[in-house]
């Protein structure tokens, strides 16, 4: 079957290399028009660009503030990974060890939440959120992410520890630890090829998300980048290169972090699972 | 250990977990998703506003949704979109995970060029795609179609009523297909060259191998994809919402859209709460029907 680089393969080498070309035709027209002025827009839209000008970037990143809502979201997602893993790895941990009826019911309680679409309890849980006075913090989004990506944490974590040899911890507590230094320095460490999964799917996740964003953040100080950008664009709409300097500059973190990290990224996807 | 109930030590030892390790991840779970999940099935038979007292109304709102042709319509176009997005995101996903999956000197590289965009905030990549789909004769894909003498194929790709959801449909492919592609990729590596060199021994073409060896073992993969694709499909919000709005008129009004309206907008908020029921129960119905279709599949296959 190992077949060698015949003319067949470079046939189709070609072929792959000019489907990857016309695929990225939006990416190539994002590039070029971000970097021309308006005349040069109007004038010969799609040509690559004589005259290249940097003029959109510092517009439209002083325009749409994204230093801010870079930092709103760089703070967002990382805090809520951080409880993520938190709460979700003591609770896999519980549930793939406890062998009592208790914990298997609320394992199946909490892989409910993954076949629940939030759109269920989306009215309910704004109405909450505002009435606990987290709206536009924070915090209400880290409530929300920390609960709606639970279910698929607690699952990836229970899989994985169920897996797990129960020797390891076994000893530190015979040795004399307590339960909660035999998870924090024994098994957690044990657990980084799937923390590192979870890592990436919620990041992405979290990093994307737009709806809920829009509704708790959106026309406060703490808007995401996606909420920032669409509201930027409404307001820019016809100003393609201002626009498309705003979209390179916002989406540029994720794509770089995906570049030096794609061998990962790529096997956390293919596991087939999504936030 | 001294805090493990005394039920829990009798059954499981000292070398089981005390229960409050789960205690703070149950407790936000109930709060976030829980509680919500459970008020939005009582409210969804309830006359809610949000201002003042509310008063069950039976299935009313469930009526008002049949009766009501922009949701009607909202409820075809989400079903016709998500079998668009199933059948090409996935049809496509597979020819770019078959030409990958070969000995070309670019397949680490188109790997990710193909799978990049999957990690773009969608919202971003409609409004990219936005500009692909000017009007305009010389702008975005129009302007290709003009240099490469497909001028007469020139569209109003998302003023166009009749178009304007396919075209929402294509800008979630061109984003998903390489997702797609990369969970039949984690399947096609799972097929043993002994299965095909065995099938090349007993005379199989090219053709027959894939349909014999390679197609029954993707199953699984397959599974994957058309759930994640159909649920995906089923709850679409901010695409529809970035690049049309739900226009033309009504024209690509999604379930998930009108839901949005009927709730932030209008603040019929028991109305919004059935429209939600009723998607929950299609995203419910269809992953079980799939996990029961596709599990016979696997088996035969």
């Amino acid at each position: 079957m190992r077949v060698r680089y015949g003319y067949r393969t470079f046939l189709l080498e070609i072929v792959m290399i000019a489907v990857a070309l016309a695929f990225l035709f939006p990416v190539y027209a994002l590039i070029t028009l971000s970097l021309k002025d308006a005349r040069g827009i109007a004038a010969e839209p799609l040509s690559p660009p004589t005259d290249p000008t940097f003029d959109n970037f510092s517009r439209a990143w002083s325009q749409a503030t994204l230093g801010e809502a870079l930092l709103n979201s760089t703070l967002i997602t990382v805090l809520s990974l951080l409880a993520l893993i938190a709460t979700g790895s003591f609770a896999a941990y519980f549930l793939a060890r406890c062998a009592t009826r208790l914990g298997f019911r609320l394992y199946v309680l909490f892989l409910l939440g993954i076949v629940l679409p939030f759109q269920l309890g989306m009215i309910p849980l704004f109405r909450l959120v505002d009435s606990m006075g987290l709206l536009g913090t924070y915090q209400g989004m880290i409530l929300f992410y920390t609960g709606i990506q639970l279910p698929f944490t607690v699952f990836l974590y229970t899989g994985f520890i169920r897996a797990l040899p129960g020797e390891y911890a076994h000893a530190a507590l015979i040795d004399g630890a307590t339960h909660l230094q035999a998870f924090t320095r024994v098994v957690f460490p044990l657990l980084r090829p799937i923390t590192g999964t979870v890592l990436i799917l919620n990041a992405v996740f979290i990093w994307n998300d737009f709806f809920t964003p829009l509704l708790y953040l959106g026309g406060s100080a703490r808007e995401t980048v996606p909420v920032r950008i669409f509201a930027f664009v409404g307001q820019y709409v016809s100003d393609y290169g201002l626009v498309f300097a705003g979209l390179v500059l916002a989406s540029l973190p994720i794509v770089a972090a995906f570049l030096v990290l794609q061998r990962y990224v790529i096997r956390g996807f293919a596991s087939g699972m999504k936030g | 250990m001294s805090l493990s109930i005394p039920g829990r030590r009798r059954r499981g030892g000292f070398l089981t977990p005390p229960w409050w390790f789960a205690a703070p991840a149950l407790l936000v779970y109930a709060l976030v998703v829980l509680y919500p999940s459970l008020s939005g099935m009582v409210y969804a038979f309830t006359d809610w506003s949000g201002i003042g007292d509310s008063s069950f109304n039976g299935l009313d709102n469930f009526r008002q949704l049949f009766r009501d042709d922009a949701a009607r319509g909202a409820l075809g176009n989400t079903l016709s979109l998500t079998l668009a997005i199933v059948v090409v995101q996935n049809g496509i996903g597979l020819l770019l995970a078959l030409g990958v999956h070969t000995r070309i000197r670019s397949r680490g590289l188109l790997r990710v060029v193909f799978f990049a965009p999957a990690v773009v905030s969608p919202v971003m990549v409609a409004v990219l795609w936005k500009y692909v789909y000017n009007p305009a004769p010389d702008a975005g894909l129009n302007g290709i179609l003009g240099a490469i003498g497909l001028g007469g194929l020139r569209q109003d790709w998302l003023g166009d009523p009749s178009l304007a959801l396919w075209s929402v449909a294509g800008m979630v492919v061109w984003q998903f297909a390489g997702y797609s592609m990369i969970i039949f990729l984690a399947g096609l590596s799972g097929v043993p060259d002994e299965l095909h060199e065995a099938a090349m021994i007993d005379g199989a073409g090219r053709f027959q191998r894939f349909r014999h060896v390679t197609w029954p073992l993707l199953a699984p993969a397959l599974t994957i994809n058309i759930m994640l694709s159909t649920i995906g499909g089923l709850k679409l919000f901010d695409q529809v919402y970035a690049a049309t709005g739900g226009g033309p008129g009504y024209a690509s009004e999604t379930l998930s859209t009108v839901l949005f309206k009927e709730a932030f907008v209008l603040g019929h908020y028991g109305y919004s709460t059935a429209i939600a029921l009723v998607l929950a129960l299609f995203v419910a119905a269809v992953s079980l029907v799939q996990i029961h279709y596709l599990r016979g599949r696997e088996v035969n296959g």
